[in-house]
């Protein structure tokens, strides 16, 4: 096997459901050792939140925790208790970056949070997700995806006009708050490779989401506009929409060739100067009125075909249970079948990116405390006897 | 902490070719923490629209300019470019000219990434592969941003992320229960994508600082979004379940959802988690006598009684305003969320409070504040050092300074259209 970018990098990795499991994941792809940390018993809650096989509910079965851990060690300790915060202060001591997503506070109050570790460990990164931020007047505040796609400005501009604002499928918010997580973490190593210094970053969810939001804040400024959600429309181009064509939806846009649009959809009419304009998003349901007979006529294959040979973006609205049969991720053998001991062998979509010189690569996840002997024995050189007596106590 | 003295990626040169935004968010993250990031544009393809007429053109597309105004030369002053470029410097160059070819391969060899967007053909159309810049800089990161991937049979496929949104499944599911497909309100698959992107070129920087080696990232754009449907997908290998669009409910907790508050076109997100924060908001309610009733008392009474459960919440949300709502809410322990116009957001306390918005002053498009830096950090924050790049705007200091060209050579560049003074005008934005 190549060796991986980020071998050698030691992540502990302290944080639940997704956020931060998402960023450690994408550490993990690239080679880093991420342990990651859960309480005894309960595990991390995405153990609980499915889906599982058969609609049984097991932790060492869910779907979501599955995908989000693949590549880590799994370990539990119990940090409320004296004993575990002391073993945890070990890890940190040899950690290169610890992830965490709990409300902000929570760290302190046990005795563990960035200054007193990094007294201990001057080099240590540590990133903090949390809803709102570590500081200002919402810190406290409780929050779900929902929250925080509502108070970052992507639900406002999401849905149908005339109907309530919409959130992005599955937790998207908590996901963009991982990605940036991940870059920061990546910034910050880089810096400490140059300098020795490592330092603490504070991620919230609500200014990630708010990054994101392509120029709709900067408009604002600029001209006092407020842009609103358009349905499947976009904001701005035009056509740009979700169209039924006569067997499923697709999403149909010109591309840079406006004559080349209008011969696919066989209008001349669309060829008329104030149409032919940049500025025809004026008359946009004029505009799609004359290309959804087209569309309506044609089979979604046969249009994303038709346009492809003339530089024109069309797209099939794909399932998400349709992807693993798409002949373009087959060709990059993008979803991978793997092995886990008590889910069996399931698909997993794949690394995100491909990397020439060091692939990354996609392990299972971890069972429940299944690399706490390897963890706390070679890497803590506890004792059999003291690992032992650990469990009996509760402590992992 | 510490002054901004050094930042971050200090030292690191981005050369940055890509266009729109997948590849312009990647490398707005570079710059922020410090990255030289210098854009190469060309007349006929610059990559923020081209050279528009004077005019006050309305709609969203108009108010994109300051003072709905494009100006004489609307590529300086358009708010989607402003807003993704600031902090990077940009150069122009045409790549189809031999001679621009030359001054490009120059700057690869003095640079230390690359980030490209365009599909798999044109590099190689232009003789810049990635063998190629590699035989003139080992060290070169190169990463290349594709719809589909560098191979497969949808490799020259073109796309922009509403259909990259389409092909990998989440358009489907952005829609209410009863609505057709619907599609993000934002550019999503390309800001997905560029996020993975800065990932991977800074873990292929690391690998580069142990080996010396660069190296070539092939991002494809929809195996980027993938792995964020992931949970769908996963049901359907398990169970053979074709995932449905929820519109604002969730599969484990009721009440979830959007509710309308008072005023036109206002709106509160709820989200109750367990049974404690459901008698939370009750208690917020005056514990009324509609929700005391056993159809309500336990999540899975809940989830099985939400349709009237969200009728019943929304006849009390409509009595207040939505951000008094949300600061009442949040006060009684319920997660609970104002769903923020820009301009609310724009005037957002906390995110103001938080240093969120940094001001900038560029010759074009006057002083404005723009989105800041996406995180904070302690001894290295980063922030909004330069306004976006007026087209051309580091000809001088990139070929006199950099690469060590003397006017003449410089002014030879222009006459002979290696180089460019304004876009072209082009007809898609």
């Amino acid at each position: 096997m190549p060796d991986q970018a980020l071998a050698g990098v030691t992540v502990i990795d302290l944080s639940q459901d997704i956020s931060g499991p998402y960023c450690t994941r994408l550490l993990a792809d690239c080679g880093a050792s991420v342990i990651k940390v859960e309480p005894p018993i309960a595990g991390d809650p995405s153990r609980r939140s499915g889906p599982f096989p058969g609609d049984e509910a097991d932790p060492e079965k869910s779907g979501l925790f599955l995908l989000l851990n693949a590549g880590k060690k799994g370990i539990t300790l119990d940090l409320q208790s004296q004993a575990g915060r002391r073993i945890f202060k070990q890890l940190a001591d040899k950690a290169d970056v610890l992830v965490e997503n709990f409300p902000p506070g929570v760290l302190a109050k046990l005795g563990i949070d960035f200054e007193s570790l990094s007294t201990m460990n001057p080099a240590l990164i540590m990133a903090s997700i949390s809803y709102f931020g570590q500081w200002g007047p919402y810190r406290d505040w409780d929050a779900t995806d929902i929250v925080a796609q509502a108070t970052g400005g992507l639900m406002w501009l999401t849905g149908d006009p005339d109907r309530e604002p919409l959130r992005l499928p599955l937790p998207q918010a908590d996901y963009i708050a991982g990605l940036h997580a991940a870059v920061a973490v990546m910034c910050a190593l880089y810096h400490r490779d140059a300098t020795g210094e490592g330092q603490h970053i504070d991620i919230s969810v609500q200014e990630a989401v708010a990054s994101i939001l392509e120029g709709a804040l900067t408009a604002y400024d600029y001209s006092g506009y407020v842009m609103k959600r358009a349905g499947s429309r976009h904001q701005q181009k035009c056509p740009s929409k979700v169209m039924q064509a006569k067997d499923r939806h697709v999403h149909i846009q010109s591309g840079a060739n406006w004559d080349h649009f209008a011969t696919l959809v066989e209008e001349p009419k669309l060829m008329q100067p104030r149409l032919a304009s940049i500025l025809r998003y004026r008359y946009a349901d004029e505009v799609e009125g004359l290309i959804q007979p087209w569309v309506a006529g044609h089979i979604a294959r046969e249009i994303f075909e038709k346009a492809q040979e003339w530089r024109i973006p069309a797209a099939t609205v794909l399932r998400p249970d349709e992807l693993p049969d798409d002949p373009q991720y087959k060709s990059r053998d993008y979803f991978q079948a793997i092995d886990h001991p008590a889910a069996g062998r399931l698909t997993y979509p794949g690394p995100a990116f491909r990397m020439s010189r060091t692939p990354p690569e996609m392990r299972r996840a971890p069972l429940l405390g299944e690399h706490n002997g390897e963890v706390y024995g070679v890497m803590l050189g506890l004792s059999r006897d003291d690992v032992v007596a650990l469990k009996e106590q509760g402590v992992i | 902490m510490s002054s901004d003295s050094r930042p971050a990626l200090d030292g690191l040169r981005v050369i940055d070719l890509s266009q729109i935004y997948a590849g312009p968010y990647a490398t707005k993250l570079l710059a922020d923490m410090g990255a030289e990031v210098i854009r190469i544009e060309c007349a006929a393809r610059s990559g923020r629209g081209g050279s528009l007429p004077r005019m006050q053109p309305g709609g969203a597309f108009g108010a994109s300019f300051p003072d709905s105004d494009t100006g004489e030369r609307s590529y300086n002053r358009y708010a989607y470019y402003n807003e993704v470029n600031r902090n990077k410097l940009a150069i122009t160059l045409d790549l189809s000219k031999p001679r621009g070819v030359d001054v490009f391969k120059r700057l690869v060899s003095i640079s230390d990434v690359l980030v490209e967007n365009f599909t798999p053909r044109v590099m190689p159309n232009f003789g810049l592969d990635y063998p190629v810049l590699k035989s003139i800089n080992p060290r070169i990161v190169m990463a290349s941003i594709s719809g589909f991937g560098q191979d497969g049979p949808y490799r020259d496929c073109v796309a922009y992320g509403e259909g990259i949104e389409a092909m990998a499944g989440l358009s489907y599911l952005t829609a209410y229960a009863d609505s057709q497909p619907l599609k993000p309100g934002v550019a999503y698959a390309d800001a997905v994508s560029g996020l993975h992107a800065a990932f991977a070129i800074l873990a292929a920087l690391r690998y580069r600082e142990r080996t010396g080696e660069g190296q070539h990232i092939d991002l494809a754009m929809r195996e980027a979004l993938t792995p964020l449907v992931g949970e769908a997908i996963a049901d359907c290998a398990m169970n053979r379940r074709i995932a449905r669009p929820m519109g604002n409910r969730d599969r484990a907790m009721a009440p979830h959802g959007c509710y309308r508050t008072k005023g036109d076109d206002r709106w509160i997100a709820i989200a109750v988690a367990s049974d404690e924060e459901w008698r939370a908001l009750c208690r917020a309610m005056g514990d009324p006598t509609w929700s005391r009733k056993a159809k309500f008392a336990t999540m899975a009474d809940r989830l099985k009684n939400r349709e009237e459960l969200d009728h019943r919440l929304e006849e009390w949300t409509i009595e207040f305003d939505h951000i008094e709502l949300m600061h009442m809410l949040q006060d009684a322990g319920v997660k609970a969320g104002a769903v923020l116009d820009t301009a609310e957001l724009s005037a957002d306390p906390h995110l103001n409070q938080r240093s969120f918005f940094e001001e900038l002053a560029h010759p074009e498009a006057g002083t404005h504040r723009y989105p800041g830096v996406s995180w904070k950090m302690s001894q290295t924050p980063g922030r909004l050092r330069l306004p976006a790049p007026c087209f051309g705007e580091h000809n001088r200091y990139v070929f006199g300074e950099l690469l060590g060209m003397s006017d003449e050579e410089i002014d030879q560049l222009e006459r002979e259209g290696v180089t460019a003074e304004e876009p072209l005008p082009q007809p898609d934005v």
